[in-house]
């Protein structure tokens, strides 16, 4: 074990040099990620970074110690890739979302955990506070993170309703939880070592508070918090580098900790939402505003397929905006087929991306991609609203909030100021929906209602590829 | 110690500032899937402190804290991955400009 080689490759130096090589391929790999041509691959460099900052770890002098000690470690890592490789591999393009939600509430989950262990090796010893208050800080954030991430998660696969849930005096209860995890916190800093305060005081409080602080934001506003908790979770990882004195910890859980924070502005920037406005939105009766039920009792006119058929064939500019509702019946390769057949009859055809249809940022992207409809075809939203104006019709697949003329007419309404896809220009609107019932942020759509619009009801996959069949024996 | 350690992450925070500065909305979803990946490393408190844990319960809880880091590690890698599949072997989406140059380049990569 003592063999000149085995001391240089356990050095200190030697596992920090490896930590710098992993960190190194975390930021190339990252930046690879912001273009569309390099991010595959930036993906995967950050993963051989990952790799070998594992490797360096278990190098390390003391880290497999002891007879059940790698036992354990492998353990973990192989339930861990029992879970995680299935998952990853079998969840549905729908469901992505959620499973991002999920991977980021395991990872504050286990800073939660190593903080707990910190705290519980250091207990009634010696304490630094150095290693102390970012112990704290991992516990509380790590356990935010958790605990949000699993609401965001449930409100997504829909076992919690998507509408804000809300208790009365919900901003009061949420200030108490706060200060109980943080002055519990304090209390320990100062000395007062305990267990229970810790385990009760930091890690409870903080776990209730997820919970409440996520719970009242409306399904539509989950990818930005989403990526707000992903940035908590790289900072309570950063933070636990500092408890730990590890390196490679601080920088990349920093690095996500930053390049998080700022992923959520952008995001909440292209729904026209500001960050605080989303997260206050669950604190205060700030949206208290009843939703104008001016739509309420208006009557829609239903159509059939035949029907849409012939307007779609007789048109010359058809823009397709598809929504969650396409996502989730797996309708992108029977829409490619409808664009195809009404491109042979001379249609143009384009299609309207709004940044968050679906429910994620370039959600609609991804599945067009999949059913190879061509990138120049789709248009986003700034591009194709002022072209709504001479479009004949529009053809709304399972989209809903993001075109919802309330966003731009009703000053009561929660959605109010979010930047829609104006299809109520265009000279006649197709809504394929599978019934009556309102979007993913619960607000009723007065597009519905109008005129000029007519609804098919109906599975998308099963509509569009009626609506196909017909176009061709025209 | 802790100096050092402050300047790292100072520079790192603005390392991350600086890498996520412009990135096309398209590729939110993916990148926020890769970052996400990325904070796993937390699994190598995980590892460190294995050694020097003491009874059954500090055991099952880094047992459970490495499992937890390891899905976010593997899992979000793993996801990212496939969400990026789909722009595969696809030109340039945001500079069309060097569509022409990139398409071919882009189909080569393996399915």
């Amino acid at each position: 074990m003592s063999t000149l080689g085995t001391v240089f490759l356990q050095s200190t130096s030697f596992i920090d040099a490896m930590y710098i090589v992993a960190f190194s391929l975390f930021i190339y790999g990252m930046s690879g990620l912001t273009g569309p041509r390099t991010a595959v691959r930036g993906n995967k460099i950050a993963s051989v970074g990952m790799v070998i900052a594992v490797i360096a770890t278990l190098m390390t002098r003391h880290v497999l110690d002891g007879s059940s000690t790698p036992w354990l470690i492998a353990l973990g890592i192989a339930l861990g890739t029992a879970v995680g490789v299935p998952a990853a591999r079998n969840v549905k393009m729908t469901q992505m979302p959620q499973m991002v939600a999920l991977f980021n509430g395991v990872g504050g989950g286990a800073v939660a955990l190593i903080a707990w262990i910190e705290y519980r090796h250091h207990f009634g010893g010696d304490f630094p506070l150095r290693v102390e208050i970012p112990s704290l800080f991992a516990a509380i954030v790590g356990s935010v993170s958790f605990w949000g991430s699993n609401i965001a998660f449930a409100k997504l696969q829909e076992i919690l309703p998507g509408r804000p849930i809300k208790l009365p005096g919900q901003s009061a209860i949420n200030l108490l939880l706060l200060l109980v995890a943080a002055g519990s916190a304090v209390l320990l800093a100062a000395g007062t070592h305990s267990q229970a305060l810790f385990v009760l005081g930091i890690l409870l409080a903080a776990a209730v508070l997820g919970n409440m602080v996520v719970l009242p934001i409306g399904g539509a506003d989950m990818p930005v918090v989403i990526s707000l908790l992903n940035a908590f979770t790289g900072l309570s990882a950063a933070a636990t580098g500092i408890a730990l004195n590890n390196y490679a910890l601080i920088v990349a859980g920093m690095i996500v900790g930053a390049s998080g924070s700022i992923l959520t502005n952008l995001m909440a920037k292209a729904m026209n939402r500001s960050v605080p406005a989303i997260v206050a939105g669950g604190f205060g009766g700030a949206v208290a505003a009843p939703v104008h039920a001016g739509a309420e009792g208006g009557t829609v006119r239903s159509t059939s397929a035949q029907d849409v058929a012939i307007q779609l064939s007789y048109a010359r500019l058809v823009v397709i905006a598809p929504g969650y509702g396409m996502a989730v019946a797996q309708a992108q390769h029977a829409v490619r087929e409808l664009e195809r057949a009404l491109e042979a009859k001379g249609v143009e055809v384009k299609y309207a991306i709004h940044p968050v249809a679906g429910r994620m940022p370039g959600h609609m992207n991804v599945l067009l991609a999949e059913a190879d409809v061509p990138y120049d075809l789709l248009r986003e939203m700034d591009d194709i609203n002022p072209e709504f104006s001479r479009t004949d019709v529009t053809l709304v697949i399972g989209a809903n909030d993001v075109t919802n003329p309330a966003a731009k007419n009703e000053p009561g309404s929660p959605i109010y100021g979010m930047p829609i896809l104006e299809v109520d220009k265009s000279a006649a609107v197709v809504v394929l929906k599978r019934s009556m019932a309102s979007g993913f942020a619960g607000i009723d759509n007065p597009l519905f209602y109008e005129p000029k619009t007519s609804l098919l009801f109906g599975d998308a996959k099963a509509s569009v590829s009626e609506i196909t069949a017909e176009v061709q024996a025209l | 110690m802790i100096v050092t350690e402050l300047a790292i992450l100072v520079l790192a925070a603005f390392v991350g500032f600086e890498v996520i500065s412009k990135v096309p909305n398209t590729l939110h979803t993916p990148l926020m899937s890769g970052t996400n990946a990325i904070h796993g490393i937390v699994v190598l408190g995980g590892l460190l402190l294995m050694h020097e844990a003491h009874g059954v319960l500090e055991h099952a809880l880094l047992v459970i804290a490495v499992m937890f880091g390891t899905i976010n590690v593997i899992g979000g890698f793993l996801v990212t991955d496939r969400m990026l599949g789909m722009f595969k072997k696809k030109p340039d989406p945001v500079e069309p400009a060097e569509a022409d140059s990139t398409g071919a380049g882009a189909g080569e990569e393996k399915k």
